[in-house]
């Protein structure tokens, strides 16, 4: 590929807290020479120069919560090849989506004394709820690791792979013994895509599920198991709803376990003065 | 267009190597700058109200989720805060233990923005990478420093961007003293670089300003604040965290930028690198202090520009703080110290690396959290930043229309804004008791 050929990379920020940008330039040694191979052609966090679209590729931080943004995300989607979510935010909501569960207004109310100058949504969405994407990257943040390698695969032509099994298998990949079974501690592990490397369990921690369901997480069974080790309704549905809460699987055994449903509706954000 | 006079408006809308999304716009009629205003136009995550009705141990995560730059800090605050809600006493080795994460925490955050995000601005290049094609050697060192940062957050934290290791107590696992012993190598090599650092930016050229800056900053009887400490400022004030937190009051303005913030007359502070290094340089040890007088430094720094220079001695700092926390390391035992809840508010004050960040939180008796107050460093600064602005911008009216919007670009990112962390929380007003 000649220089003048380079693919353009865009990197686009929504509602997040710039951990999986960060991740980008966390690639440090690599970073120069992904510099040389594709042409960052937005990246704010990065540089002050920036190259009109259309882009080869975007990678898109954080999760849909204003009417704005709703435009927004269709922009970068109409003036880009290829568009990948990079974390939990962008590819479920993100912690943000608990608002998801509050009455409108609500949270708006506790933080802000003034909520009627908050322009924003009752909800934390997913970019694939507004536009189609071409691959998604959980975690929160994402693996570096496994961005650097969706973005040689892509590079490459080739169709990059990110991995639909659970963390239970990178405990046993890296020797740790079992929390769940040895020790009763509450682990989400079995039904929480694998990813991270099982970091948590590595320091005497269970999983909490920053890299969103499996593809086939048997969430009941789980839950089952937490229950009888003597977990409560209440902490068995929370644990469920932190960083993927919005996530279908997470957000169905939350609500089974006794979670309020979401009861905020994906549209403009209400005047608060108009009650609930 | 005329320089220096008539009307001129610099309009920036997506302000570039700053963490979060901002805009900054300077008006100027018959040569006198009007308006500047430092916009927020980060939409509001609502950690606040997030938080209520959840554990207390669920704070550190769920807080560090706010900035994925100084997670850490968000950690070391909540813990801190919650604490001291439940009188819980941390062990020696512990604090040590947190403070080598922090470390990492500042060699990152400090390396990112003097590298990739301060430096380019120096030098005239729209970015690192620009950079590296001119000084290939100078951007590897600033990665390699970062690399560093990282390594230790990953050894003590286990992760580096949101650390999973962090527990209100103390940590889930200690790690290994062969763990903790592997980062000495790489520390002095840090060191090194940081120093070598000191002596790039030294040579950089500032405009020549300075700002009647009123610091705040946390202040230790022996040591450089990090991870503990009372809020000094340069006017006397002399506050624990719980009276730091009961003196901000803070109001909500239909601008986002607009921020209010009275003491005696004088409206406005900023925390960070010049406030920590112009309260606190003669608790630097001796290596941090000799490279800061080799680079030119006082015992106080007033100048926004010279914010890179604190920012390298500080890196120097910190290294140099890591290897001897790294030679003397223990591991604590057990790693966390028990944390029984109690319905009691709590307040926790640390030095994020760009500046003061403080958490309060009212518990039930169960732990579940009734309330939560977050106010992060760059809600505190806006109001100095804006003041910055104005003042940088009045002393470079002769510069043509791209230059003087690079210069007011720059007078923001002296300042190393989370605006991340800003959009979420209120303006802030401080008023003297």
């Amino acid at each position: 590929m000649t220089p003048t050929a380079r693919p353009t990379v865009a990197v686009w920020k929504f509602a997040s807290c710039d951990g999986c940008q960060l991740s980008i330039l966390d690639c440090e040694e690599e970073l120069l020479k992904l510099a040389g191979t594709v042409r960052i052609a937005y990246f704010l966090e990065m540089s002050r120069a920036s190259i009109k679209g259309p882009y080869d590729l975007s990678l898109v931080e954080g999760s849909i919560t204003t009417a704005g943004d709703v435009e927004r995300i269709k922009q970068v989607r109409s003036q880009s090849r290829k568009l990948i979510t990079i974390g939990a935010c962008a590819t479920a909501g993100g912690i943000q989506g608990l608002r998801n569960f509050a009455a409108s207004g609500q949270y708006a109310s506790v933080v802000y004394a003034h909520p009627e100058y908050i322009n924003a949504l009752d909800t934390s969405t997913p970019v694939s709820a507004h536009v189609p994407v071409d691959l998604e990257l959980y975690g929160c943040p994402i693996d570096r690791t496994q961005l650097l390698s969706v973005l040689t695969a892509i590079l490459a032509g080739r169709r990059p792979r990110v991995p639909g099994h659970s963390v239970c298998e990178e405990c046993k990949g890296r020797g740790t013994v079992c929390l769940l079974v040895s020790r009763g501690t509450p682990c989400l592990g079995p039904v929480t895509r694998a990813g991270c490397g099982a970091l948590c369990p590595a320091v005497d921690r269970g999983c909490f599920g920053c890299f969103g369901p499996t593809d086939t997480a048997n969430t009941a069974s789980l839950a089952g198991e937490l229950r009888g080790q003597g977990l409560t309704p209440v902490d068995t549905s929370r644990l469920f709803r932190t960083f993927n809460a919005t996530a279908p699987a997470f957000l169905a055994e939350s609500v089974a376990q006794g979670g309020a449903p979401p009861v905020a509706v994906n549209g403009p954000g209400r005047d608060p003065a108009e009650g609930d | 267009m005329t320089h220096g006079s008539g009307e001129r408006t610099i309009s920036v809308e997506g302000l570039a190597r700053v963490e979060g999304e901002g805009s900054l716009r300077v008006e100027v009629h018959d040569g006198i700058v009007g308006e500047v205003a430092l916009e927020i136009f980060e939409p509001p995550r609502y950690f606040e109200a997030m938080l209520v009705g959840r554990n207390f141990t669920e704070a550190p995560d769920i807080t560090s989720r706010i900035c994925g730059i100084c997670p850490v800090a968000y950690q070391m605050s909540a813990c801190a805060a919650m604490e001291d809600a439940c009188g819980t006493v941390i062990d020696e080795r512990i604090r040590v233990l947190r403070r080598l994460l922090y470390c990492g925490e500042w060699i990152q955050s400090h390396a990112l923005h003097v590298y990739l995000l301060h430096a380019p601005d120096f030098l005239g290049c729209a970015d690192a990478v620009e950079l590296a094609e001119r000084d290939k050697q100078a951007v590897e060192r600033g990665l390699d420093l970062k690399r560093t940062g990282n390594l230790v957050m990953e050894t003590v934290g286990g992760r580096a961007v949101h650390p999973v290791n962090v527990r209100v107590g103390g940590f889930y696992r200690a790690p290994s003293p062969e763990a903790v012993a592997a980062l000495a190598e790489p520390l002095f090599r840090a060191r090194d670089q940081a120093l070598t650092t000191v002596e790039w930016v030294a040579g950089f050229d500032f405009p020549d300003v300075e700002v009647d800056y009123r610091f705040v900053a946390l202040r230790e009887p022996d040591r450089y604040a990090i991870e503990s400490g009372r809020a000094v400022s340069s006017d006397g004030l002399d506050l624990s965290p719980a009276e730091l937190a009961e003196l901000v009051v803070e109001e909500h303005v239909e601008r986002s930028t607009a921020l209010h913030a009275r003491l005696g007359g004088r409206d406005q502070y900023l925390t960070g690198p010049l406030a920590r290094y112009s309260l606190n340089s003669a608790m630097l040890p001796p290596l941090a202090a000799e490279a800061a007088a080799g680079a030119g430094l006082g015992p106080v720094c007033n100048n926004p520009f010279r914010s890179i220079v604190v920012r390298a001695v500080e890196l120097v700092f910190a290294c140099d703080e890591a290897l001897s926390l790294v030679e003397n390391y223990v591991p604590p035992d057990p790693p966390a110290a028990t944390v029984v809840p109690r319905a009691r508010s709590g307040a926790g004050a640390t030095e994020a690396p760009r500046g003061l960040l403080f958490h309060t939180y009212e518990l039930d008796e169960s732990g579940t959290i009734l309330k939560a107050r977050i106010v992060p460093p760059t809600s505190q600064n806006q109001l100095t930043i804006e003041s910055d602005l104005r003042q940088v911008a009045q002393d470079a009216l002769d510069l043509g229309d791209d230059e003087l919007q690079w210069r007011c670009e720059q007078a923001v990112r002296n300042h190393d804004p989370c605006i991340s962390c800003a959009a979420h929380f209120l303006d802030v007003t401080i008023e003297s008791s």
